[in-house]
């Protein structure tokens, strides 16, 4: 097949990628736009096939692609059929971690093999090698975090660490010059991957648990960006076009987060809250005689002739897997004629869209689940908002007190609604490090628990009301 | 230089149409958006390709691995959006 063919090819794949990202902007059109991506990728793979330099290098050559793709696919699949939904962050921090993986690796892949590499090609393999191996390793270690093996929740951080960090960063940018000057000197590459490899796990491991969407969403973007590299090193089209599709993805997606926080994206980064001035109200003061403790049995009586329910879902609610017990929660107050809906959060979780995936998996008709300023004016009508594992994004201090260190981040305004129960395993302060004023407040019934076994005790002292 | 430039323009025009679609897309859906979105930057399987049918012994060996992780990205990317993307269905029952 002639080039000109394969770059049509390419041009075809390009366009099915555009339309198979904008299906994702409605539910019903999604699974076909991620079907229109997956063939935009099969074709794309196919022409690559037909390249000179793959059918010129004859069987061998073939056979390594088919072992390195069967092997490849084995273990997508594998991961992809077998992950717990709940653990979407870990994969999608995985996924990210193995794009910008190959990115470098592919950089540096052709840099060894050219003699002769052009200037563009020298600039961009050191920009592939910087931003691949950031992505690499910053996912993993994010992974790490989520998954609590090594590294804590928590945000990592030490003195001079700033300074550090700009020290690598300037170290890998000078050898990245090495580099482009003395393109046959491989090591100056080497170089550069290693040094990027460290800033990778020091720009993450001071990213604490509940900044991990923004944290997610960014290296979503740089693992576009590494490809678009990638596609300067190759002179290819497809995966310009592709890595800065992919790349604005995240970005966007990191600014909804940030601003869904109030909070710059250098904060997060730095992986400082509540250090920002502003002094912490102290959680004796505010709770001390004021939190009503409930039971499952005084919460049953509360959905007596009421209209209507909101559920607030939390991280708490991911971490002990309620979401089915919730639904089925919230199927038997609708049996009683009462309205049910679900408040998200655009930060709730640990990724974009967490609780979204994780009551779509429960079977939640997706017209319930309801954006924060889709539903924050309804809380005043509401009766009963029940929040479930959540803690600052309903922390009325974020809109009340301007010397709270979350102050201005926009919040479920659950606290308007009659009466609030809030399932929690204890009074402990959120991500913020904050007490929240919520429970304290004369509407609201502290239940705590588990909140799956809650939610079951719930549902078994509603049934015997 | 002459071959930077259209690549160039390429670029800054992609990272346009991005920006354009993504916009669009609803918080409901943006953990399918970021692991499909991800699937799709695997479009670095390409050039791990070509890497590995090159004649370079080095080349070839980093070109392997990069294909290897690269098909994970893609097949495991597209596999769970889709795995996840089945359950947003509209409940009639």
């Amino acid at each position: 097949m002639s080039s000109v063919l394969i770059d049509l090819t390419y041009l075809v794949a390009s366009v099915l990628f555009i339309f198979g990202i904008r299906g994702l902007t409605h539910p019903r059109t999604a699974v076909r736009g991620n079907m229109l991506g997956a063939t935009g990728m099969l074709l794309a793979i196919m022409a690559t096939l037909l390249d000179q330099q793959i059918f010129g290098a004859g069987a061998e050559a073939f056979g390594w692609i088919l072992g390195g793709v069967v092997l490849g696919a084995t273990i997508g699949a594998t991961l992809a059929l077998r992950i717990e939904l709940t653990a979407m962050p870990e994969m999608v921090a995985l996924l990210n971690a193995f794009g910008g993986g190959a990115s470098a690796l592919v950089a540096g892949a052709v840099l060894v093999g050219d003699a002769n590499p052009s200037t563009q090609t020298a600039v961009a393999t050191v920009a592939s090698g910087i931003i691949g191996s950031i992505t690499f390793w910053g996912s993993l270690v994010a992974f790490d975090k989520l998954r609590g093996l090594i590294l804590p929740d928590r945000p990592v951080v030490f003195p001079g660490q700033q300074i550090l960090n700009g020290l690598l960063a300037l170290t890998a940018l000078g050898l990245g010059v090495m580099v482009v000057s003395d393109p046959g000197t491989i090591q100056f590459y080497v170089g550069v991957v290693v040094v990027a490899s460290l800033l990778g796990v020091l720009l993450t491991i001071p990213i604490g648990g509940a900044d991990m969407p923004v944290a997610i969403a960014l290296l979503n973007s740089y693992s576009g960006l590494a490809a678009a590299s990638t596609g300067f090193v190759l002179s290819n089209n497809i995966l310009i076009i592709t890595g800065s599709l992919v790349g604005a993805s995240g970005i966007i997606l990191t600014i909804v987060m940030c601003k869904a926080m109030n909070r710059s994206l250098v904060n997060v980064l730095v992986g400082a809250i509540a250090e920002g001035g502003g002094k912490v109200a102290d959680a004796d003061e505010i709770y001390a005689g004021r939190v009503k403790i409930t039971s499952a049995e005084e919460v049953a009586m509360l959905f007596d002739g009421v209209r209507r329910v909101v559920i607030v879902p939390g991280y708490g609610l991911a971490v002990s897997q309620a979401q089915h017990q919730v639904r089925d929660l919230a199927n038997l107050l609708e049996s009683d004629g009462i309205e049910v809906e679900y408040a998200i959060h655009p930060v709730a979780g640990r990724m974009p869209g967490h609780m979204n995936v994780l009551m779509a998996e429960a079977n939640v008709d997706y017209d319930k689940l309801k954006e924060m300023d889709a539903i924050n004016p309804s809380f005043e009508q509401t009766d009963v908002s029940i929040v479930i594992g959540a803690n600052d994004i309903v922390n009325p201090a974020a809109r009340n007190d301007p010397s709270s260190p979350i102050a201005g981040m926009p919040i479920l305004n659950v606290d308007q609604s009659r009466t609030v129960v809030v399932i929690k395993r204890s009074l402990s302060p959120g991500f913020a490090g904050i007490p929240n004023p919520l429970f304290a407040a004369d509407n609201t019934l502290m239940f705590f628990g588990d909140g799956k076994q809650a939610v079951l005790d719930l549902i078994a002292a509603i049934k015997d009301a | 230089m002459e071959a930077f430039i259209p690549l160039l323009t390429i670029f800054m025009l992609a990272i346009f149409v991005g920006f354009e679609i993504i916009t669009k897309v609803p918080p409901l859906l943006h953990t399918p958006l970021m692991s499909g979105s991800n699937a799709i930057s695997g479009i670095t399987i390409i050039g791990a390709m070509l890497s590995v049918a090159s004649s370079n012994q080095v080349t070839m060996v980093l070109g392997f691995l990069a294909l290897v992780i690269a098909t994970i990205n893609v097949v495991g990317g597209f596999l769970v959006t889709h795995r996840m993307l089945d359950m947003f269905k509209k409940k009639d029952s």
